[in-house]
């Protein structure tokens, strides 16, 4: 009979948020994986999580075998992640075993095999039925004795054995200075290498993981970015950038009514991207809060992440406007988060976002003002990182705000991020101070709307403690008096 | 007159392996040409007992743990080489000529 299918190699999730997807599923199922880098690049955090990850989501106890930490120090590591290891150990989940290998107390004389350390292990993994092995870093081994032959042709033989017993297993390395490990140990597995990597660029730290070799399957070889934070570590996974998206011809309303009204449907397509762009003082983010409190009215979950102002900042001005968020905070529909752009790199700031989009699955993602995110990158990872980010939320069908500040006097900057927002936004709203007789008049266009015809006129408006008011033209206002007249 | 210590030694072994009888025979004999009699050789099989392993921090086989007297000191390998052996257990060697002046007090 023909097989339909090719056998693909079974994988198992590592329940590492964004790795899974990456990797198209997870680890080699059965099959020891290296994982490597640099000091303090996040290996034994990286295997801790898989561990832990194994035992809370998918029930596969756990086995870590520690060259390095001792037990109280891994416990104590984890903590703060929220892992708590002495109470895995207690529910008999996880065993950890510190292999401590004393060098002042050991001669070498005659023939010798880890044979022991084989025995260790069997047993740990037999005691709780693991399904998981973290060897945490079997290099060590190299320090503590001097017959490195035996010990490669061992080592070679425990990841053979490792295979047989049919446990997934992470082996942690510490990469060297040509090799991805000091002792080659990537020659030994075959089936899949993560490297790890921390540099700083610009003074800004990164972290990167790229998947070096994965046998029989098929996966990224980009780098992408990790972050490490109070919930372990995340990977960022570069999302298809193919033009897929469900599309909803639903309308929702701006939030503002007179300018849903100069929308020929009376509002905008559900789950469409909306650019505001506009100079210092044009009633950006006051435009912003009227596309959040409209979510919020909805009963939709609503993320609005400022970089200029803190949540209770933007609470108390926007109160002056006549827009009232706290209800809406304290019935949880609201999210407001506040970061300094200059405080990390785009991409973390970028995983930050995808974080908490994950983590409410929110319907409307307002961020005030994108412009600052420049601040934070080069040109081309701006618009990279746009494209991803608008890309996730499109997806998802979300609805986007995005401010943007430009300068009047037209810099580099702003015909970056105009360029490379603008061609991403279904909707664009130009806003602008005029001068008119020594006071400033206020006004917007709508310079695009996709799949919708609007108002093309600049609209005249003012702002008072109700918030946002729309002046009717001269004619129309003439129109408006005459019709009054003849009531 | 200064009590001696008895010396007493484990020898970790996993199965009859030659490594491991090699070993036994080796420390066997050393003991009894320098040690007089006074010492204990236990011999742990970790194939019967692997949850012993993990306490003395055993990851080789064959190894010989000196648990007294103290610190413990640990010697992996078939302890072919006697010198490395005493020295390692910081046994002092006693020479045939020596033993003999001995045996006549």
């Amino acid at each position: 009979m023909k097989r339909k299918v090719f056998q693909v190699f079974p994988k198992i999730p590592t329940g590492i948020e964004g790795l899974d997807e990456v990797t198209g599923g997870g680890l080699p199922k059965g099959r020891p994986t290296l994982v490597c880098g640099s000091a303090g690049c996040g290996k034994t955090l990286f295997a801790i999580q898989f561990l832990a990850k194994g035992i809370s989501d998918y029930n596969e106890p756990g086995v870590f075998m520690s060259f390095e930490e001792t037990r109280e120090d891994l416990a104590q590591n984890v903590k703060s992640l929220g892992i708590d290891l002495e109470k895995l150990v207690r529910d008999k989940k996880l065993r950890i075993d510190h292999v401590k290998i004393e060098r002042s107390e050991i001669e070498e004389t005659g023939e010798y095999d880890l044979e022991a350390l084989f025995i260790r292990l069997n047993h740990a993994i037999d005691s709780i039925g693991a399904k998981r092995v973290v060897l945490d870093t079997i290099e060590s081994i190299f320090g503590g004795v001097d017959n490195t032959a035996t010990l490669r042709s061992e080592i070679r033989r425990l990841f053979l054995w490792l295979k047989e017993k049919g446990v997934t297993a992470v082996i942690t390395g510490e990469q060297g200075e040509k090799t991805l490990t000091r002792q080659g140990l990537e020659e030994y597995v075959s089936d899949c290498v993560i490297l790890l990597d921390f540099r700083v660029i610009d003074q800004i730290a990164t972290r990167r993981l790229r998947i070096v070799k994965y046998r029989g399957s098929t996966h990224g070889t980009n780098e992408y970015p990790f972050l490490i934070d109070e919930t372990g570590i995340s990977v960022l996974p570069i999302t298809s950038l193919k033009l897929e998206h469900r599309i909803s011809g639903k309308i929702i309303s701006t939030g503002l009514t007179e300018m849903d009204a100069l929308f020929k449907k009376g509002g905008i397509y559900k789950g469409s991207s909306m650019l505001v762009t506009g100079s210092a003082g044009t009633a950006k983010t006051i435009l912003a809060s009227y596309f959040a409190l409209s979510s919020c009215r909805r009963k939709e979950q609503t993320l609005f992440f400022s970089f200029e102002e803190s949540p209770e900042q933007l609470v108390r001005n926007m109160q002056s406007v006549g827009i009232d968020f706290t209800p809406f905070i304290k019935s949880k529909l609201l999210h407001i988060y506040s970061s300094r752009p200059s405080l990390q790199g785009l991409e973390m700031h970028l995983l930050q976002l995808h974080k908490h989009i994950r983590r409410h699955s929110p319907q409307t993602v307002i961020i005030d003002p994108i412009s600052s995110l420049v601040t934070a990158g080069t040109l081309s990872e701006v618009r990279d990182m746009l494209v991803r980010l608008i890309d996730l939320l499109k997806t998802n069908t979300i609805n986007a705000f995005f401010n943007a500040l430009t300068h009047d006097t037209g810099t580099e900057e702003k015909g970056l991020v105009i360029n490379a927002v603008s061609s991403l936004a279904d909707i664009w709203i130009d806003m602008e101070n005029e001068k008119e007789n020594n006071h400033r008049v206020r006004a917007f266009r709508i310079v695009k709307s996709r799949g919708m015809g609007h108002e093309t006129e600049s609209q005249r408006f003012t702002i008072d403690n109700g918030g946002i008011h729309l002046l009717k033209t001269r004619i129309k206002q003439q129109a408006a008096t005459n019709l009054t007249q003849y009531q | 007159m200064v009590k001696e210590q008895r010396t007493e030694l484990r020898l970790y072994i996993a199965g009859q392996t030659p490594k491991s009888i090699t070993a036994l025979k080796n420390i066997n004999k050393y003991c009894r040409e320098h040690l007089d009699g006074k010492y204990h050789i236990e011999v742990i099989d970790l194939l019967k007992n692997p949850q012993l392993a993990e306490g003395d921090q055993i990851f080789a086989i064959p190894t010989l743990v000196r648990k007294v007297p103290e610190p413990i000191r640990k010697i992996i390998g078939d302890l072919s080489n006697e010198e490395k052996v005493l020295v390692g257990l910081n046994i002092r060697k006693v020479t045939a000529g020596k033993m003999h002046y001995e045996k006549r007090h």
